[in-house]
């Protein structure tokens, strides 16, 4: 893949974004030695910030090794992801085909599908073929305790760690007209709306007061919050329309459409690991979650976007 | 001097194995790893267990910890007899209290193995609990360590997960997450009774269970 101009610009602004951000996260945890509320909140926007920092450098590197770099990135992604999921699951020790299908079949079949264009049946591969063999495996094991359960929690990690999270690597395969080269671009522009939405999401509410959205929800789930993830995901994804194949206009209402998925994300696996009864999926760094906590609006909104761009944005 | 190399090859590439397959995390609750003499009482699911815990403790720990092992399962082959003795400098105990010489005695090998200066590993249930109980009864070597030796911390040690990973009769693991929960640790009371004390350990150790559960 040759580095386009935009990648570069691109490239540079994220640094000097985050640069910026890490500086005045700097001077705001200094500022605020007590121990407060702020300092939750400060720690908070810092483990993100380092998040963000990891996510340019991985997505970065893995643009240099060009397509097939971005894939192998994605397939670890999955396959940390459906680790932390599968671990909270229910199983019991019939279901060790299934898992062991999930991690060493499903997985590695799926991305393979992504590196070689097998668009078609990238698309279907998870949720017809992996749905249908999958009970079958778990079935001839003859362990029927909490079955529906046992294969339902563990479709539900490989569609939404594996077959959902592999929708942003499939977006390089889209030939766009004109655009030709830059996909990645596309990405990094989703990646960066959802992030920053979900970054409003938890900012706003905390500068603006909170009004729960329903009695029933948690109660992070604010009006402010919605109404603050939204805007900022609009306001950034059209800023950042340059990247992208779509007009001013189109780049807005996609990024509302992603922003609106990535926040409906956020909520379900927060729902999960409630029902779960843990606060974090997993520990990649100790005390701030692991990578299903950091991707989550990601993973989500990712399907969608690929049809949408597929259906109005590529060729044939 | 050529098979203590191997041997740490061994030991550290054991350590990354387990590491990559389990991504353990180790919880210190209410403990901390320092370098102390110390018993830990784990419960037991699984072949790897010894591997696990040996993992997640600190290369400063770990040099020190020796786990307490069947000599039936551990110098079945020579490969096994290669990673019990040197790698994880295992005390090898004989489990046939019927046939075995009364110099094997189980408890006079760990109390030596102290008195070495070593921390030990050992699974208070005996065997591998392939049940759906949580934990078994305890057999009374932790009580006997105890009184020998009431100095020495007796760290509840709580594995979760790692049968998922490997259930027994299956050869390959699946990269599923595990976690190893060091609790506070317990002594024996002057003149404590057997029955009472390995009752305390016990829920010593499911309480770490349900703490995590919940």
């Amino acid at each position: 893949m040759s580095a386009p101009a935009e990648f570069a610009q691109l490239f540079t602004g994220l640094v000097l974004a985050l640069l910026g951000a890490t500086l005045v996260a700097a001077a705001l945890r200094r500022w605020w030695r007590t121990a407060g509320p702020e300092n939750i909140i400060i720690e908070t926007v810092f483990a993100r910030i380092n998040a963000w920092w990891a996510m340019v450098v991985l997505l970065s590197l893995a643009a240099l090794f060009g397509r097939i770099g971005v894939v192998v990135l994605f397939a670890f992604i999955s396959f940390a992801a459906l680790r932390e999921f599968l671990t909270l699951t229910a199983k019991r020790r019939a279901d060790h085909w299934v898992l062991m299908f999930s991690f060493f079949l499903a997985l590695p079949l799926q991305y393979l599908l992504v590196a070689t264009g097998g668009i078609g049946l990238m698309t279907i591969f998870i949720p017809v073929y992996a749905f249908l063999f999958l009970p079958v495996l778990a079935a001839v094991r003859g362990d029927t305790a909490g079955f529906l359960t046992r294969i339902a929690e563990t479709q539900w990690g490989l569609m939404l760690c594996i077959f959902a999270a592999s929708h942003a690597p499939a977006l390089l395969w889209l030939d766009i007209p004109g655009y030709d080269g830059k996909e990645i671009l596309l990405i990094a522009w989703l990646v960066i709306v959802v992030q920053g939405a979900d970054m409003a999401h938890f900012i706003t509410p905390r500068l603006m007061g909170r009004t729960r959205i329903a009695p029933g929800v948690p109660h992070s789930r604010t009006w402010e919050g919605f109404i603050g993830a939204l805007g900022s995901g609009a306001v950034l994804g059209t800023v950042l329309a340059w990247i992208t194949p779509f007009a001013p206009w189109q780049a807005a209402i996609m990024a509302l459409v992603v922003a609106l998925l990535g926040y409906g994300g956020g909520m379900v696996m927060a729902a999960i690991k409630r029902d779960k009864g843990v606060v974090d999926w997993g520990h990649l760094i100790p005390g701030q979650g692991g990578f299903i906590d950091r991707l989550d609006s990601v993973v989500f909104s990712a399907p969608l976007f690929f049809h949408l761009v597929r259906y109005f944005w590529a060729a044939g | 001097m050529f098979r203590k190399a191997i041997a740490q090859i061994a030991g550290h590439g054991l350590v990354l194995f387990v590491r990559m397959v389990t991504a353990p995390r180790a919880i210190w609750a209410g403990i901390e790893p320092i370098p102390r003499q110390r018993v830990y009482f784990a419960n037991h699911t699984s072949n790897a267990d010894f591997p696990l815990i040996w993992s997640v403790l600190p290369t400063f720990l770990r040099s020190k910890t020796r786990p307490v092992a069947a000599s039936d399962y551990w110098l079945k082959n020579r490969l096994r007899a290669f990673f019990g003795r040197d790698v994880l400098n295992a005390v090898l105990i004989n489990r046939d209290s019927e046939n075995r010489d009364p110099e094997e005695d189980p408890v006079a090998r760990m109390i030596a193995a102290i008195d070495g200066g070593a921390s030990l590993i050992i699974f208070p249930e005996g065997k591998r609990n392939l049940t759906e109980d949580p934990l078994l009864p305890f057999k009374t070597g932790l009580y006997h360590l105890a009184r020998a030796r009431p100095g020495v911390d007796l760290v509840p040690t709580w594995i979760d997960n790692l049968n998922s990973v490997l259930p027994k009769g299956e050869v390959v693991p699946v990269p599923l997450i595990c976690t190893v929960t060091f609790g506070p640790p317990i002594h024996i009371a002057p003149g404590e009774d057997r029955e009472i004390f390995l009752d305390r350990a016990h829920r010593a150790l499911v309480a770490l269970h349900k703490a995590g559960e919940a």
